[in-house]
């Protein structure tokens, strides 16, 4: 490939991403609802289209038409810039997931291209980084509101962002150790081939409890049930986004659903062995990676409508006493056995 | 030529918003325009070729520190920071007191024109050190911490313990046990 195509590649990826993304967080929204109505032995939404497949287009366009409100002692700026910020961080932190291996699409191109935006060889750590500043917009919609609840919805994500990001990085830390790199193709690339012939080389065999961790700290940084606290709408009516109305509210819930598919793409890529499967061929692995994405963000919704959301300081001390040192813990006797077993 | 376009913009934004920090008296707007120069450091180490150290500033200081920092701020909820005649009796107000902040501010003045003239003898690309090896390897990076600068990494960890400690022992209140 010439040189002078790579920004061109590189504006087509990013033009897919960006619009698989958005795709995503309606889907995601459909299936959110249809599933709870399927756990509740019920429809769900059925009106729209058949089997009320269309319900995301109806839900857009009536957020759209509403009537966009600002408290009066709303903070004029930050009051706008919160969603904004909440949005953007979700698109840029998937900007850095690989999605699948090098390929030419059959032929159609000279050179193999390698699917995702950007190949950076600290991805892990860039994805990390800009999820954690995605608690920002959710801190700052809090303030700004200049509403009571508003305020402990916000105070909420802070204090819950900084318990479950220590556990978060600690089991992520584990896996990097085991694939002796901070580049997300790389550590997918080591998950490659099976032991004994049958049992794929994912990290999560190696790495059980870690990736239970992970999952837990990465169910609470995208503030979902058990731990929605941020919104917990049975006490502060809806938590930092009360006051939101129209498209500013709209992006709240779209920037979670993307930040569920960014947590549910890095945890296929670094403990489910990202495009790696049996049967299809290496050019068609991005089928194996999308599939597995799907089965985490089933159990995302899963989770949701079957348990309780905790009480606040269960939540504190589950994220402190439990979490954090089970993760440390893991990340002592992974870094042991690896030294032991390179040596 | 662009490198050097966005190298300006970056610093002039960097130096913009930490004024800006001292400069309002709004203290969420001050916790924000923080985080603003943050990221305007951390572009200017990528464009240093050193990514691993933009996205430690990132995780660390934008991500967890502020993140701290404005939990405190929301928490006192203080709008404005305005000189209350409290604050003005306060014994940092004292003229003595000044005078010795323009004087530490007039000796950082001197350090910085020193190490700036120093600066001018360096050679090599600010990336690269002399050996080949680059400050973008994350492994070797780790190596230097934990070789050359032991002693210094140790020291820093240690100081920031007793700060920790300091504040602890700051915030109790006398004959409270808990």
């Amino acid at each position: 490939m010439e040189t002078y195509l790579r920004p061109a590649v590189i504006g087509v990826m990013i033009f897919v991403v960006f619009n698989a993304l958005i795709m995503a967080s309606a889907i995601l929204v459909l299936a959110e609802r249809k599933i709870m109505g399927f756990m509740q032995q019920r429809y769900g939404p059925y009106l729209v289209g058949p089997h009320g497949m269309l319900q995301p287009i109806a839900d857009i366009l009536k957020l759209l038409f509403k009537e966009e409100l600002r408290p009066k002692g709303a903070d004029k700026w930050l009051f706008t810039l919160a969603p904004v910020l909440s949005i953007l961080t979700a698109f840029v932190a998937f900007a850095t997931v690989p999605f699948g291996a090098e390929t030419t699409f059959f032929g159609l191109l000279d050179e193999p291209i390698k699917l995702g935006v950007a190949d950076v060889n600290v991805a892990v750590l860039v994805v990390f980084a800009v999820t954690s500043m995605g608690v920002y917009g959710i801190v700052l919609a809090g303030w700004a509101s200049n509403s009571k609840y508003s305020l402990f919805g916000g105070l909420r994500a802070a204090a819950q962002m900084i318990s479950y990001e220590l556990a978060y990085a600690t089991s992520l830390a584990a896996v990097i150790m085991l694939a002796g790199s901070l580049s997300l193709r790389e550590v997918v690339d080591s998950q490659a081939g099976t032991w004994l012939g049958f049992i794929p080389k994912w990290y999560v065999f190696l790495q059980p409890i870690g990736f239970i961790i992970y999952v837990i700290a990465g169910v609470a940084e995208t503030n979902r049930a058990p731990f929605d606290f941020p919104e917990a709408e049975q006490e502060l009516v809806a938590g930092y986004n009360t006051e939101y109305s129209s498209v500013r509210f709209a992006l709240f819930p779209q920037a979670e659903y993307i930040n569920m598919v960014t947590m549910s793409a890095v945890a296929t890529d670094l403990y489910l062995g990202g495009w790696h499967g049996p049967f299809l061929p290496a050019s068609l692995g991005w089928i194996w990676f999308l599939l597995k994405v799907g089965v985490i963000l089933f159990a995302y919704i899963w989770m949701r409508w079957t348990v309780p959301r905790y009480r606040y300081d269960q939540l504190m001390q589950f994220g402190w006493k439990w979490l954090f040192p089970a993760s440390v813990l893991n990340l002592i006797v992974t870094a042991a056995l690896v030294l032991y077993l390179d040596a | 030529m662009p490198e050097t376009f966005v190298f300006y913009a970056l610093s002039a934004l960097a130096i913009g918003a930490s004024l800006l920090v001292i400069g309002q008296r709004n203290p969420m707007y001050s916790v924000l325009l923080l985080i603003a120069s943050f990221g305007a450091l951390s572009a200017l180490y990528i464009q240093l070729d050193a990514p691993f150290v933009a996205v430690a500033q990132i995780i660390i200081y934008a991500g967890a520190i502020m993140v701290l920092f404005l939990f405190v701020v929301m928490l006192l909820n203080a709008p404005r920071e305005d000189a209350a005649e409290w604050d003005r009796a306060h014994p940092l107000r004292h003229p003595n007191i000044g005078r010795f902040g323009a004087l530490l501010a007039g000796l950082l003045v001197v350090q910085l024109a020193w190490a700036l003239a120093k600066a001018t003898e360096l050679e090599a690309p600010v990336g690269a050190r002399a050996d080949g090896a680059s400050i973008a390897s994350v492994a070797e990076m780790g190596r230097i911490l934990f070789t050359r600068h032991t002693f210094a990494f140790e020291a820093t960890s240690v100081l920031i313990l007793v700060a920790m400690v300091g504040a602890v022992v700051l915030a109790r209140r006398e004959g409270s046990n808990q």
